[in-house]
């Protein structure tokens, strides 16, 4: 009588053609592009009920987001503030916190940032110095906004996710007021707006394209934060605190000051988006900062399932359907929430997806390993 | 007194019944769903939807009380799909939240473009302050029947999960699950219903905006006060009761900017425009370690974990 092997007894079905470590990335890349299908095929059945041509609107959103070079650089020129909202959603979600506090970061940092350029440009202040400041008192601002949040949640065990939410509308009420008061430009008879940047205070675009350097920073951005999070004690210990928060305090992590300092992270993020906005887009502040950028961030990062190098592309897929919108608005008739509905049905069918994890038969090896 | 503050304080307690109503529809529906642990950030949702198929249904048929009804029909389907969603394992309730606020902003905002423009049938107000000569005093007391319906339905829920079977079980799933199960209820659907009971009453809270009060339908009705509502409800400790309160704080804060500019102060606008936002952080900083907060707080509620 022989024994069987102790591995057949543990594992009788295993049959080890990759590593957990494959499989879960495998089975974090079917999922949500499982779900995007779904989504297409559920927003397909939402147009024939209303009479419109699927095949139509989805080859529109190829015409508009990626088919010439113009509608390309147009697709980039939207994905750059979504890379940078996307990542002030995912920083902190890997600690465990659920921020919505992006649209507001970016609001006020675009603001703080279009206020202190207007000392700086009347004082014949150099550009070299002065862009620079501009886009780090944004990213102060934004920073110090949203880890407002974190500190609230650490300290004073108040929820994240309303305080944000909360912070967002006030920093767009505090915008509103300055701009529309004290700091409104008398030469902005039609919408309210500071002082506009002057011709050579405006960031350019990257050479050979119309793409401003905001995109640039976006993908700089996401590669050190993806280097922060996964290589570095900073971003073991966030994961760890995200993953067991008690864990996390018993080995002696230092979780508050790590919960405040991914929300300021993000802030900053958001914040430096806003001032890509304000100097590169609008040259001004005004009430366009408030685009929903934070907002359609939170599911690009959801999208991306927290991972900052996975933001880039679907800020990419984003920013195609943001650039497509106008066109099919003119040629299929469509109003301009088109677009939010079908946000809408991505984000509900992407989070019903999440219960699929561990639990699609041919990647069943990841069950075993860091899910239960 | 003199007339000015007079004023004031008329618009002021007018203002405050008006504004809150919607707080105070919202916050018991959010009672209702968190009281079975679960929480339900989609609510802005359910109203922004909720006002949207009212005043399309009112435009409609003519007839703004089924406009209200439709209302409540559209939240119920809306938070049951929330439901539904969250009783799969692994999918984080307050995510599914911010989902359905998509959702429901997007298909609001998609169906209501074509009435922006049209006058629909608005809901009437019950005129109380007919004894009174002064103007004032009857502009106040004109109040609209759903703030009497919320007031009653605060009662009625307060009694419900104080001394019925349904209160029980409502209570129990949400302070300990585990329990419940043993019990042989079904806490999956428990919650399905509550949330869904709380839907429609957010769809409610989105008829009174667009049929009442500001009594129109157009992209920025609402501003936030399904997730104020949220916010509403830990502060209120989860006490039905305590949500008319705490309803009328935010109403009077909500209607200070509108009061103090019937006199003629339109100064700083912006800033009273965001008051209740400023009172919400405020409140939810002093309320959030409460020994007494952490003594009601329903165990299985993720928000509080």
């Amino acid at each position: 009588m022989s024994l069987p092997s102790a591995s057949s007894v543990a594992r009788p079905h295993r049959k080890p053609r990759l590593d957990p470590r494959s499989l879960a990335l495998i089975e974090a890349s079917v999922i949500p592009m499982g779900a995007l299908l779904a989504s297409a095929l559920i927003f397909s059945l939402f147009l024939l009920m209303l009479g419109k041509d699927p095949i139509r609107f989805f080859s529109l959103v190829w015409t508009g987001g990626v088919a010439s070079s113009f509608s390309i650089q147009n697709t980039l020129q939207r994905a750059a503030p979504l890379i940078l909202t996307g990542l002030a959603f995912a920083v902190p979600a890997r600690i465990g916190m659920t921020l919505l506090g992006a649209e507001g970061a970016l609001v006020l940092g675009g603001l703080a940032s279009a206020l202190i350029a207007i000392p700086m440009m009347l004082g014949g202040w150099p550009v070299w110095l002065g862009l620079p400041i501009m886009a780090l008192t944004a990213m102060a601002v934004g920073g110090a906004w949203v880890g407002l949040a974190g500190w609230l949640r650490h300290y004073r065990g108040v929820n994240e996710t309303i305080s944000s939410l909360l912070l967002t509308y006030i920093a767009v009420a505090i915008m509103n007021f300055l701009v529309e008061g004290v700091f409104r430009d008398p030469g902005s008879t039609n919408k309210a707006s500071t002082m506009p940047l002057g011709p050579d205070w405006r960031v350019g675009d990257i050479p050979g394209t119309s793409v401003h350097w905001g995109l640039a920073t976006g993908l700089i951005i996401a590669a050190l934060l993806w280097v922060l999070m996964e290589r570095t004690t900073f971003g073991f210990s966030a994961r760890i605190a995200g993953g067991n928060l008690r864990a996390a305090q018993a080995q002696g992590l230092p979780v508050g000051r790590l919960a405040v300092a991914s929300c300021a992270i993000a802030g900053a993020c958001a914040g430096l988006a806003g001032f890509f906005e304000v100097a590169a887009v609008h040259g001004q502040a005004n009430a366009s900062l408030a685009a929903q950028y934070g907002f359609t961030g939170i599911l690009v990062a959801f999208l991306a399932r927290q991972n900052p190098l996975a933001v880039v592309p679907v800020a990419f897929l984003f920013g195609a359907l943001a650039a497509s919108g106008g066109l099919i608005q003119r040629r299929m008739e469509m109003p301009d929430a088109t677009m939010l509905v079908l946000q809408g049905i991505i984000f509900v069918t992407l989070l019903t997806s999440e219960s699929l994890y561990g639990r699609l038969p041919f990647l069943s090896v990841s069950q075993a390993g860091d899910r239960t | 007194m003199s007339d000015a503050v007079f004023m004031v304080m008329m618009a002021m307690f007018g203002g405050a019944i008006r504004v809150s109503t919607p707080f105070l529809l919202v916050a018991l529906g959010e009672t209702l769903t968190e009281k079975t642990g679960r929480i339900n950030l989609g609510l802005e949702g359910n109203l922004v939807l909720g006002a949207m198929v009212a005043y399309a249904t009112s435009y409609s048929t003519g007839s703004p009380w089924l406009g209200v009804l439709a209302a409540a029909g559209t939240g119920t389907v809306l938070s049951a799909g929330h439901g539904w969603i969250c009783k799969l394992p692994k999918v984080n309730d307050i995510a599914v939240g911010i989902a359905f606020m998509t959702l429901g902003t997007g298909l609001a905002f998609f169906f209501g473009k074509p009435f922006i423009q049209p006058t629909a049938p608005r809901l009437d107000a019950i005129e109380l302050g007919n004894w009174s000569s002064n103007p004032q005093v009857q502009q106040a007391l004109k109040i609209n029947p759903l703030f009497f319906v919320g007031l009653a339905l605060a009662v009625v829920l307060w009694w419900m999960l104080k001394n019925t079977r349904w209160g029980l079980i409502i209570r129990m799933t949400g302070d300990n699950a585990a329990a419940a199960r043993a019990m042989g209820i079904s806490v999956d659907r428990v919650r399905l219903v509550a949330t869904a009971a709380g839907g429609s009453l957010a769809g409610i809270a989105g008829a009174f905006l667009s049929l009442y009060y500001p009594g129109s339908w157009n992209e920025s009705l609402s501003s936030g006060q399904g997730l104020m509502a949220v916010a509403l409800v830990i502060f209120a400790r989860w006490s039905p009761i305590r949500c008319v309160w705490a309803a009328l704080l935010f109403g009077a804060s909500g209607a200070l900017g509108p009061a103090l500019q019937s006199i003629g102060i339109s100064k700083g606008y912006y800033f009273f425009n965001a008051a209740p936002y400023i009172l919400t952080l405020i409140i939810m900083v002093l309320s959030a370690r409460s020994q007494k907060a952490a003594h009601e707080v329903p165990g299985e509620l993720s928000i509080v974990k």
